[in-house]
């Protein structure tokens, strides 16, 4: 077995490996193997705080080393590592009983994606004040995701950051992720609202509009988090 | 259901007149410092960055983790786990053993 595949075993050693006595170098491979797992699973504790929270040391440490096993990072950069880790939890079946954790880790990665994303300078608003807008195409900032989920995950995140506000939310919730200036926001949106970003991405912005019941709060929302950057009429 | 031209020009302009003035605007334009709050969460930017661990050689002296009051020194890193075969201690003081190299 080669070196780099040895290390995400549990306990393989590589073929030929010996120690001063010429016996397999089991214990001091597994340095190698420890300081290669530890630093990846807290790297994922690092980057998924709340699932870390919301499921404990043992139980992440467990699942985050399994997830580390089959999706090793490509990159030597650590700092969007993790980026399937949310269908890695879906897909994992200890971790059924919390049913709202992988959109959990969806919105905790799509902050930190937000963190790491290009700066994009917002169109002034006198771009947007034309009669013609309904026709337009809207450029979003590369740090706009919309999270939707059948659980109150703003709530449950929320509660998990700032463990001085509880909350009793129920019942499914949208969450609109953004970047105005330097610090990511997480906000909770309506259904038609997170429909309307989303659209945005392949239709005009009046086709897009006709999906909210009141368009002014949703587009003074992505105005202030300084989220749309573009503009194009069609020719 | 689909709309004027005229309706959305116009929910654009209310939009944009909500942000003009300097208080709504504060009010929507605040610092969320709601993911990176300190001592209650790690960091923003998450791993890989400057606020994760930096340590990068095994055992390196002048690293040092929280350990439980009193059984830093008596630690031990057994001879054989370390790659020169010698012991290793804990210590209360950084090392000038095992650094980085450069």
């Amino acid at each position: 077995m080669s070196w780099e595949s040895a290390l995400l075993t549990s306990d393989a050693t590589p073929a030929g490996l010996s120690g001063p006595r010429a016996t397999p170098a089991t214990r001091r491979f597994d340095v190698y193997r420890n300081n290669v797992m530890s630093s990846l699973v807290n790297a994922m504790r690092d980057g998924f705080i709340v699932v870390h929270r919301l499921v404990g040391e043992e139980f992440f440490a467990a699942m985050a080393t399994e997830y580390v096993r089959r999706a090793p990072p490509t990159s030597p950069c650590l700092t969007l590592f993790g980026a399937d880790f949310a269908d890695f939890i879906a897909a994992f079946p200890p971790a059924a009983s919390v049913p709202y954790l992988a959109d959990i880790a969806r919105l905790e990665y799509a902050l930190r994606r937000a963190y790491h994303a290009a700066d994009v300078a917002p169109l002034p608003a006198e771009a947007l004040a034309r009669e013609d807008i309904a026709d337009a195409r809207l450029t979003l900032a590369p740090a706009v995701r919309v999270i939707r989920s059948d659980f109150p995950i703003y709530a449950i995140w929320r509660a998990n950051i700032d463990r001085t506000k509880p909350s009793s939310s129920t019942g499914a919730q949208c969450v609109l992720v953004t970047r105005p200036d330097w610090d990511p926001i997480a906000e909770p949106i309506s259904s038609e609202d997170a429909a309307f970003v989303d659209a945005l991405a392949h239709s005009s912005f009046g086709e897009a509009a006709s999906l909210v019941p009141d368009l002014a709060p949703i587009f003074s929302r992505l105005v202030a988090r300084k989220s749309i950057t573009g503009l194009e009429m069609p020719a | 259901m689909k709309l004027t031209h005229t309706a959305v020009a116009g929910a654009v302009a209310t939009a944009l007149a909500s942000l003009a003035g300097p208080a709504s605007a504060q009010d929507d334009m605040e610092k969320c410092y709601g993911i990176s709050k300190a001592g209650e969460n790690g960091c923003a930017a998450g791993p890989g960055t400057t606020c994760a661990g930096t340590s990068s050689v095994d055992y390196q002296g002048n690293a040092w983790v929280l350990v439980p009051a009193g059984t830093c020194e008596e630690t031990t890193i057994e001879a054989s786990m370390t790659m020169d075969d010698m012991e290793r201690m804990g210590s209360l003081e950084p090392l000038e053993r095992d650094l980085p190299e450069g």
